[in-house]
């Protein structure tokens, strides 16, 4: 295995980057006496892709990127860079560079100190590691910072210190660990931009971790959605958001009203389904999800969107497909007004455009789902 | 890599660091056992021989007597100090006066008074023959002998005045990492002022008052010099006279009673330090000081600062003063009659008196290099040892703290007597290599607790940084790890080297004839009246401290880096007093 990097080190001092896919084969750690962190874990990631691990915390998101980093040894399964299996290789022969959640540099080195680290270890020569903790600095827009002491730079520059110190030794895989958790809002923002430009122009395959569901829909190529150790879904931004395989995705991406509902029929293109008590909506069929294996009396979930859905108050009429409430709450943003809606007993959220005409609390209210954004989700 | 390798690997679930710790902790343990643990087991097993006679009449005999008046002068050590500990604290964390500022800077002096020299210097100032009796009795027309401290009440001002730092430190401590906003609640729901010293400061000081009596406990348990200067029969004291008769195995039992009463206050420190919280959580309001108005108080508070540090100050003026008499002059006037330099040039032009100087310096700087390699292992074993038996490690590294010197001085000459398997057959009596085996021992805990707390601060994700970008164990270790902990190291061990040089109780059970160290030495020239020629080592010992401590303060510094952890816990360890009295 020592010899693969070795010549993958020498190919890469010429300069171009080296695209790598990662595979996570059925992976899983155990720990004696709890819960598995990471049960059975099969992912597949393509070169040159920024791919995503999402989920709350204690899903196994940190754990599965510690197995690929080498800091933690699986239980179970294999991990392959390419066609190597590095499963049991020390974390200094596998040849990632990761960014730690708090940067980890080091305190005692300067700026350059930090960027060569990587370097030194590989035994690159003297001008070449000059020319590449250059690059790498210009890379992230921290020229001139070489000399720097860590403890002289703000919390935006030392996560820019811990990115250059990772893309210098150009690494098989970028390995991220939350490293925007740590900066104010706006500067997270600023950065998750700029980390996905860098990415892409150095052609990095690349394994992000965040429990910040805004920042992978927005930097990813595909995100894999976890909780409790196991995958619910791995589609990409679009897709999670506007076809969610499971309830929990559908609920953990923006907001989301997940009802129990009842297959009543399965036309050619749709499946039809009762929300409750004796509202009639349809789900589109598409291949591979939920909806696609849908039989006629079988219980199963629709999510809705609170955009999905759009409000008419004090109706006269109420159609087969629309579900009567009572408004609870009416919150005014600006942009869109939000209710929250009592359906028997359930509490739905609804969001309309600002400038339509608005309910109060206490008003009875006739919600229609629109046709075409009901989707069918694995319970 | 084999299939077996890579089976086993899977099966044990363990990373390559994990795995590096537990190869590194093979050389540590055996060092531990061969040093520490064996040496306590072949005194053990020697206070057996003869069938356990030596601890059948324990109770009854002298040591049993000896034993109840070690006992007896600490529980009067820790109420004296705990009252001065206290009161200083108090005073100066609360209260703003004028002489605040110079009261707070000796507070802490007594703790750069060499064990040796403290004994000595209380010696000449305030028993019988001192120069406090003598004065009062040259004046005021006082009984010297009734004004002055001999015997047990000696040894007891000589405790007081030397240990309550251990309070003080404890006490200080608590009291200015609390929250200002609780004491104001308190008084704002209508508590009086009595009532809320009661009620809020007392709960929070409990802890503080809890680990500096047991340290203090400790500490006066072991006191050696102090009842050697005064004659009273403790059970150090014990100890010693019976290994002089050659009543090895009635002195080898006195020492397993009093090593088994000293781990179990080590242990009991350990659980109570574990249990309780010392600070309050909240970030809350820092305290603010009562200024002390008016003329009179004021005055009143000057001039009680004024006495304290003078009598804080007094047994290092003492022996600085006593540095410059001329030998043999001073019989029964107050102060010593006669002045000269020449002790200090005797020391360095005559070889045989500089002699004892080179043999503690190398000695010390010996003892201090073993410190370093083990303690600087040991701290990274036991942090980074994950799975069962981190405690045990962690004891058995500190066992030699809690164990008066005394003690360690009769298991090391017990262990190393003979070849045997258990010492890997070495025999160090009467070599020179028993003196830094000794001093490694001693303070071993020192280096490694400050490489402890030097480790804790460092981030664990540095070394896997370092490791990600491509750096085996051993490298991240040498190019992390310990530069982030060299001063930590550096701190601990200039620690050992002065206490090492002036170590005394273990130096007076062991050394070999010739090779006498410099603590032993002031007690001979002392023993043969040449006070001036004592003094004059004892103040080299003196400065020599100073200098340390401050280097060693500077070290201790943060030096402001982030990526090194923030303080995580709130549970402040109390600091590592040597028990090197």
């Amino acid at each position: 295995m020592g010899d693969t990097f070795a010549h993958r080190t020498a190919t890469n001092d010429a300069g171009g980057a080296e695209m790598t896919r990662v595979l996570l084969d059925n992976i899983s750690k155990t720990y004696p006496g709890v819960a598995p962190s990471v049960a059975g874990l099969t992912l597949n990631i393509a070169e040159g892709e920024l791919f995503t691990l999402l989920g709350p915390s204690g899903c196994g998101k940190s754990t599965t990127l510690r197995m690929v980093a080498g800091f933690v040894q699986p239980t179970g399964g294999r991990i392959l860079f390419d066609d190597t299996d590095v499963t049991n290789a020390a974390p200094n022969r596998r040849n990632t560079g990761m960014v730690f959640q708090n940067y980890a540099l080091f305190p005692h080195l300067t700026v350059a100190g930090n960027v060569s680290y990587g370097l030194n270890a590989r035994k690159v020569t003297a001008a070449q590691k000059h020319s590449r903790i250059d690059t790498a600095l210009s890379q992230v827009g921290l020229d001139g910072y070489g000399d720097r002491r860590i403890d002289m730079l703000s919390g935006g520059q030392q996560q820019r210190v811990a990115l250059a110190r990772a893309l210098v030794i150009r690494p098989s895989v970028l390995l991220l660990d939350e490293p925007l958790s740590n900066l104010d809002a706006k500067l997270r923002e600023e950065t998750r931009t700029e980390i996905r430009a860098t990415q892409k122009e150095a052609g990095i395959t690349c394994l992000y971790v965040t429990h910040d569901q805004a920042e992978a829909m927005s930097m990813s190529d595909r995100i894999a959605v976890l909780e409790a150790g196991e995958v619910h879904q791995v589609a990409s931004p679009r897709d999670v958001y506007h076809r969610p395989a499971t309830a929990f995705v559908a609920r953990f991406i923006g907001r989301s009203n997940v009802f129990t509902s009842e297959v009543v029929a399965i036309e050619s293109h749709t499946v039809v389904v009762r929300l409750g008590e004796g509202t009639i909506v349809k789900a589109p069929i598409v291949a591979d999800t939920a909806s696609a294996s849908a039989t006629v009396g079988m219980t199963t979930a629709v999510s809705l969107r609170p955009e999905a859905i759009s409000l008419t108050v004090n109706p006269v009429t109420v159609g087969s497909h629309e579900l009567t409430g009572r408004v609870l709450t009416a919150e005014f943003t600006g942009a869109v007004n939000i209710y929250e809606v009592d359906w028997h007993g359930q509490t739905l959220v609804v969001s309309v455009p600002g400038a339509l005409d608005r309910a109060d609390p206490g008003d009875t209210v006739a919600m229609a789902p629109a046709q075409g954004l009901v989707w069918m989700v694995h319970p | 890599m084999t299939l077996m390798q890579r089976l086993s690997q899977r099966r044990s679930g363990l990373t390559s660091s994990d795995r590096f710790v537990y190869w590194i902790s093979v050389p540590l343990i055996l060092v531990l056992l061969v040093y520490i643990v064996f040496p306590m087991l072949a005194t053990a097993i020697t206070s057996a021989e003869g069938g356990g006679e030596a601890y059948g009449g324990f109770i009854s005999g002298s040591s049993g007597k000896a034993l109840g008046l070690s006992v007896g002068i600490s529980l009067v050590s820790v109420f004296t100090t705990c009252v001065i500990g206290t009161g200083l604290a108090v005073l100066l964390t609360r209260f703003d006066f004028p002489g605040r500022q110079v009261l707070r800077i000796f507070a802490l002096l007594p703790m750069a008074l060499p064990p040796l020299i403290g004994a000595v210097s209380f010696y000449f100032l305030y028993a019988e023959s001192g120069i406090i009796p003598r004065f009062l009795a040259a004046y005021f027309g006082a009984d010297a002998a009734a004004v002055s401290a001999n015997g047990v009440a000696g040894v007891i001002l000589v405790h007081s005045l030397t240990m309550y730092p251990y309070f003080y430190l404890a006490v200080s401590s608590a009291l200015s990492g609390s929250d200002a906003s609780l004491e104001e609640a308190s008084l704002n729901l209508g508590a009086s002022r009595c009532r809320m010293w009661r009620t809020v400061i007392l709960p929070m000081l409990t802890p503080a008052l809890v680990s500096g009596a047991l340290l203090t406990f400790m500490v006066s348990m072991a006191s050696f010099t102090a009842p050697q200067f005064y004659n009273v029969q403790t059970l150090t004291m014990q100890i010693v006279a019976s290994r002089t008769s050659g009543a090895y195995s009635t002195a080898a039992a006195q020492s397993v009673v009093l090593s088994v009463v000293s781990i179990l206050f080590l242990l009991i420190m350990r659980w109570y330090q574990n249990r309780r919280v010392y600070r309050s959580l909240s970030k809350g309001t820092p305290q603010s000081l009562t200024v002390i108005q008016g003329f009179i108080p004021r005055s009143v508070a000057a001039i009680g600062s004024l006495i304290i540090v003078v009598i804080l100050m007094a047994p290092a003026a003492t022996i600085a003063l006593l540095a410059f008499t001329v030998d043999g002059s001073w019989t029964i006037q107050i102060l010593p009659p006669e002045y000269t330099l020449g002790n200090f040039a005797k020391i360095f032009a005559d070889p045989e008196s500089l002699h004892p100087i080179l043999v503690s310096t190398q000695m010390a700087l010996l003892g201090m290099v073993g410190c370093v390699l083990v303690g600087v292992l040991a701290a990274f074993v036991v942090t980074r040892w994950s799975g069962p038996g981190k405690g045990l490690l962690d004891v058995m590294v500190m066992i030699p703290w809690a164990l008066p010197g005394t003690v360690i001085g009769v298991n090391l000459v017990t262990a190393f007597a003979s070849p045997t398997p258990f010492n890997l057959g070495q025999v160090l009596i009467g070599s020179l290599w028993i003196l830094p085996v000794a001093y490694f021992v001693r303070f071993l805990p020192l280096v490694f607790r400050s490489a402890n707390a030097a480790l804790a601060q460092i981030d664990p994700s540095l070394e896997e940084a370092a490791r990600n970008l491509g750096a085996d164990t051993l490298r991240a270790i040498r190019t992390i790890t310990v530069p982030l902990m060299s001063r930590g190291i550096l701190a601990g061990a200039l620690m050992a080297f002065i206490q090492g040089f002036g170590e005394y109780v273990a130096s007076v059970v062991i050394y070999p004839a010739q090779f006498a160290p410099v603590s032993v030495e002031i007690y001979n020239r002392i023993y043969s009246n040449e006070f001036g020629t004592a003094a004059a080592y004892g103040t080299l010992q003196m400065v020599l401290i100073v200098i340390v401590l401050i280097i060693a303060q500077r070290l201790e510094k943060p030096r402001g880096q982030r990526g090194l952890r923030q303080k995580v816990a709130t549970r402040t360890a109390l600091p590592l007093p040597v028990m090197n009295t």
